[in-house]
C-alpha cells in the first residue's frame, strides 16, 4: 500500500512544478521573463518519479524543457526564479535563462538548448562516477533526460553504445511526447520501437505507457539501487507522456490544429495531480495548495527585488581560473 | 545592379522601380523559393519544420501544398546525416535547400560541410559539384543565450569550397537565394531573426544578385561603414545620428562575405580616409579581420595611405541570456555613431548619441 505520506510528498512536489510554470505562463506577456520558455505541463509526472529516487549527489541532465526536473531534484526555487527574470542572484547570475538552468549543488547539470548535445556529456559525467567510485566506494547514479526528438541525433547511439561497452552507471530517461515542436512522431521514426533498438545495444529497457507516477518512481527506484550496489549499467525507461502547452511559450496551442484534441483529453483524464488529490484527504489537500503557492510567492518576490547583473558581470566567466 | 538605399530600405519608390512592391524579408525569401521551384524540378528543400504551420517564420509556407511532400518535407532531428543526405542529392544534380532554423545546429553539419561539401569539387577534380544551398538564421531577438543565437559566418569563410552570404534587406534576400539556388557550390545563407519582418521593395519578376557585389547604401564623405548582417540596420541608424552633428557616413554592406568586394570597400575607404567594420558576430579572426587585413594589404602593395582603421562586434564572451547584458554583448547604432564620430573628430573626442526611436529588437515579443 502506498502512505498517504508518499502521496502527499509526491503530490506536494508534482504541484509545485505545476503552478510554477502556470504562474510564469500567466506573468510571460508582461516580458519580465524574456527569454524562450519551454514548459512542463502535463509531463510533472517523469521528473517527479525519476528524481525522488535520487540522492542530492546523484546527478540529474537534462534539455531545455528543463523546470520540471530541476524542481523535482530539489534547485533552489528562489534562485530559478530568479534566473528567469534576468536578475543576478538567479542560479546562474542571469546568463543562463530558462534553457539552461543549472544547480550544481543539488546535483543539477546544466541544461542545453541543442537537442542532444547533454546525452554524450551525462554520458561522460557516469563515466566519470564510475572512475571514482573505485575510490570513494560511493556509486553515484546519473541520469540523462531527453525528448523523443534527442534520440534522433547520431549521438544518442554514439552514447549509448559506449555507455553500453564500460556499463556505466547512468540511466537514460526518454519522455516522449511523440512531438518534435509540431512535427509527431510518424513523420520521424519508421517504427515506434524504440526500447526493442535500444535493447539491441545490450541495455535493460522500460517503458511505461500512462505516465504513472508511482509505476515511474518504482522502476527509478529499482534502477538506481541496481546501479548502486554494483549492478551493470546503462538503464533505459521511455515514458510516454503529453504536452499541453505550446512546445515554446505560455499558450495553449491546440487551436493550431496540428495534433489530437481527443489525445490531449484523454492524457488529462491520467493527470496525476488530479489523481494524487483525490487519494487525499481535503485538508491535506488545501495545505499542501497553501503551501506551494507560499513557495512561488516568496520566489517571485525574491526574484522581483534582486537587481540585475552589472554591466562588468558580462566578462566574469569567459575562462575558468 | 545597385539600388539606392532607399528604395532597399522601404522609404519610398523611386520612378525607375517598374515591378516592384514593399514585402518583408521572409516573404521574398519565400517567392524565391516559389519561383525558383517552379523554374527547375530539381530545386527541393528540407529540413526540421520546414512543413509545419509556422513555416521557418513563413518562410516556406504554402510551399508544400505547392510542389508536393517529395519536393518539401521535414526531417528527424540528425542534422549531421541529413547535411550529408543533401550533399549526396547534390552530387547527383539536384539541388537541394537545407534549412536551419538556428545557425548554432550547423555545428551539428560541420563534418559534412567541411570535408565533404565543401572538397568534393576540388578533391575529386571537377568529377562532381555540389550545388547546396544552407539556409540559416541567426537567432537573436532576446533572451535566446549563448546557444540559440551565435553568428557563425566566419567559420565558413575560413573554408575553401564554400560561399557565404547574408543579406540584410528583402531585395538582396530574394536575389541571393535565386543566385545561390542556381550556383554550383555550397552556399551558405545567413539570415537574421530580427530582418525577417523589416520591408522592403522587390520585384515581383526573378533575378539575381550576383555574388562579390557589395553595396553602397548610403554615401557619405566623412567616415565608411561596412556592416553585416543585421548590423546594417543599425549601420543605418548610426549615419543617421551622425548625419544630425553633420558627419556624413557611407554605409556599406558586402551583401556577400565570400567572395567578397573588397573593390567597393577600399574606393569608399579611399575617399572617406576611415573604415569601420561593424560586424554582426565576435571580432577575433572573424568577417571584421579579414576585411581590414586586407585593406592593410592592398594599400601596401599599391603603397597608399592606409586609411584610420576600427572594428567592432560581439564582446567576446558567450552570449548571455539577461538583456541587461545582452545589451552591452551587442553594438548598436548608438555605440556605432559613437565610434565613427571618434575616427572623425579625434582619440578621446566622446559623444552620445541620442536615443532611437523604437527599433526591431524594442519590437520583438516572446516566446521565440
Ligand atoms: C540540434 C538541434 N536541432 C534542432 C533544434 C530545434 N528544436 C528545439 S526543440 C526541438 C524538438 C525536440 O523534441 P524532443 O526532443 O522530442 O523534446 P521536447 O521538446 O518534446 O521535450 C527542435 C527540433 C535544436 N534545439 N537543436
Amino acid at each position: 500500500m502506498l502512505s498517504q505520506e508518499l502521496v502527499a510528498h509526491l503530490y506536494k512536489k508534482m504541484l509545485l512544478i505545476r503552478r510554477f510554470e502556470l504562474r510564469l505562463a500567466e506573468v510571460y506577456p508582461t516580458d519580465a521573463v524574456k527569454s524562450p520558455i519551454h514548459l512542463s505541463v502535463g509531463q510533472e509526472s517523469i521528473a517527479v518519479g525519476v528524481c525522488d529516487p535520487l540522492a542530492e549527489d546523484d546527478i540529474i541532465s537534462n534539455t531545455y524543457r528543463c523546470h520540471a526536473t530541476y524542481i523535482a531534484k530539489g534547485g533552489n526555487l528562489q534562485e530559478m526564479m530568479a534566473e528567469l527574470y534576468g536578475k543576478q542572484t538567479g542560479c546562474a547570475g542571469g546568463k543562463a535563462g530558462s534553457m539552461h538552468l543549472v544547480d550544481m549543488s543539488h546535483g543539477i547539470l546544466g541544461a542545453s538548448a541543442v537537442v542532444g548535445t547533454t546525452i554524450p556529456v551525462a554520458t561522460g559525467y557516469a563515466l566519470a562516477m564510475q572512475m571514482a567510485a573505485k575510490t570513494t566506494g560511493r556509486q553515484r547514479v546519473v541520469v540523462s533526460v531527453f525528448g523523443d526528438g534527442g534520440t534522433e541525433e547520431g549521438c544518442f547511439y554514439e552514447a549509448i553504445n559506449f555507455a553500453a561497452l564500460r556499463k556505466l552507471p547512468i540511466i537514460y530517461v526518454c519522455e516522449n511526447n511523440r512531438l518534435a515542436i509540431h512535427t509527431p512522431l510518424e513523420k520521424r521514426w519508421a517504427k515506434d520501437n524504440l526500447c526493442e533498438r535500444v535493447a539491441t545495444y545490450g541495455i535493460q529497457t522500460y517503458k511505461i505507457d500512462d505516465a504513472d507516477v508511482f509505476k515511474i518512481r518504482e522502476t527509478m527506484t529499482k534502477a538506481v539501487e541496481y546501479l548502486r550496489h554494483g549492478g551493470e549499467g546503462p538503464i533505459f525507461l521511455e515514458c510516454a507522456t503529453y504536452r499541453w502547452l505550446e512546445h515554446v511559450g505560455p499558450r495553449d496551442d491546440h487551436s493550431d490544429n496540428y495534433r489530437s484534441l481527443d489525445e490531449y483529453l484523454d492524457w488529462k483524464e491520467k493527470d496525476q495531480i488530479v489523481r494524487l488529490a483525490a487519494m487525499l484527504d481535503d485538508n491535506t489537500v488545501q495545505r499542501i495548495q497553501d503551501e506551494v503557492t507560499a513557495e512561488i510567492q516568496a520566489a517571485e518576490a525574491f526574484a522581483a527585488q534582486s537587481p540585475y547583473p552589472t554591466a562588468e558581470e558580462l566578462y566574469t566567466h569567459v575562462y575558468a581560473s | 545592379m545597385s539600388m539606392p538605399a532607399n528604395a532597399l530600405q522601404g522609404d519610398r519608390v523611386p520612378e525607375e522601380q517598374k515591378g516592384v512592391r514593399l514585402i518583408r524579408y521572409v516573404d521574398a525569401l519565400r517567392e524565391a523559393f516559389e519561383q525558383e521551384m517552379t523554374r527547375d524540378p530539381h530545386v527541393f528543400l528540407f529540413g526540421l519544420d520546414v512543413d509545419d504551420h509556422k513555416g521557418i517564420q513563413g518562410s516556406t509556407l504554402g510551399l508544400q501544398e505547392k510542389f508536393g511532400k517529395d519536393r518539401v518535407f521535414c526531417t528527424p532531428l540528425s542534422e549531421d546525416a541529413m547535411t550529408g543526405v543533401a550533399i549526396g542529392a547534390a552530387m547527383a544534380g539536384y539541388r537541394p535547400i537545407h534549412v536551419h532554423i538556428r545557425m548554432d545546429f550547423m555545428l551539428l553539419c560541420m563534418n559534412q560541410l567541411v570535408n565533404m561539401g565543401a572538397k568534393a569539387h576540388y578533391m575529386y577534380n571537377g568529377q562532381v559539384k555540389v550545388p547546396l544551398v544552407v539556409r540559416t538564421m541567426i537567432g537573436r531577438s532576446w533572451g535566446q543565450g549563448g546557444q540559440h543565437s551565435q553568428a557563425l559566418h566566419a567559420l565558413f569563410m575560413h573554408i575553401p569550397g564554400l560561399k557565404v552570404v547574408a543579406p540584410s534587406n528583402a531585395n538582396d534576400a530574394k536575389g541571393c537565394m535565386i543566385a545561390a539556388i542556381r550556383d554550383n557550390n555550397p552556399v551558405i545563407f545567413v539570415e537574421h531573426r530580427l530582418l525577417y519582418a523589416v520591408d522592403g521593395y522587390v520585384p515581383y519578376e526573378s533575378y539575381e544578385v550576383p555574388f562579390g557585389k557589395a553595396r553602397v547604401l548610403q554615401e557619405g564623405d566623412d567616415v565608411t561603414i561596412v556592416a553585416v548582417s543585421h548590423m546594417v540596420m543599425e549601420a543605418l541608424r548610426a549615419q543617421k545620428h551622425l548625419e544630425s552633428v553633420g558627419i556624413q557616413a557611407e554605409v556599406i554592406d558586402p551583401v556577400s562575405l565570400w567572395p567578397l568586394d573588397m573593390d567597393t570597400i577600399m574606393d569608399s575607404a579611399r575617399k572617406t580616409g576611415r573604415l569601420l567594420v561593424v560586424d554582426n558576430a565576435w571580432l577575433t579572426c572573424g568577417a571584421s579581420s579579414e576585411i581590414l587585413t586586407r585593406a592593410l594589404e592592398i594599400c601596401q602593395d599599391s603603397e597608399e595611405p592606409l586609411p584610420a582603421l576600427a572594428r567592432m562586434g560581439f564582446a567576446f564572451t558567450t552570449c548571455p541570456t539577461t538583456k541587461p547584458l545582452e545589451n552591452v554583448f551587442y553594438p548598436n547604432s548608438r555605440s556605432i555613431a559613437a565610434q565613427a564620430y571618434e575616427m572623425v573628430k579625434g582619440k578621446g573626442k566622446l559623444w552620445e548619441p541620442p536615443v532611437d526611436a523604437k527599433t526591431e529588437i524594442d519590437a520583438f515579443k516572446g516566446p521565440f
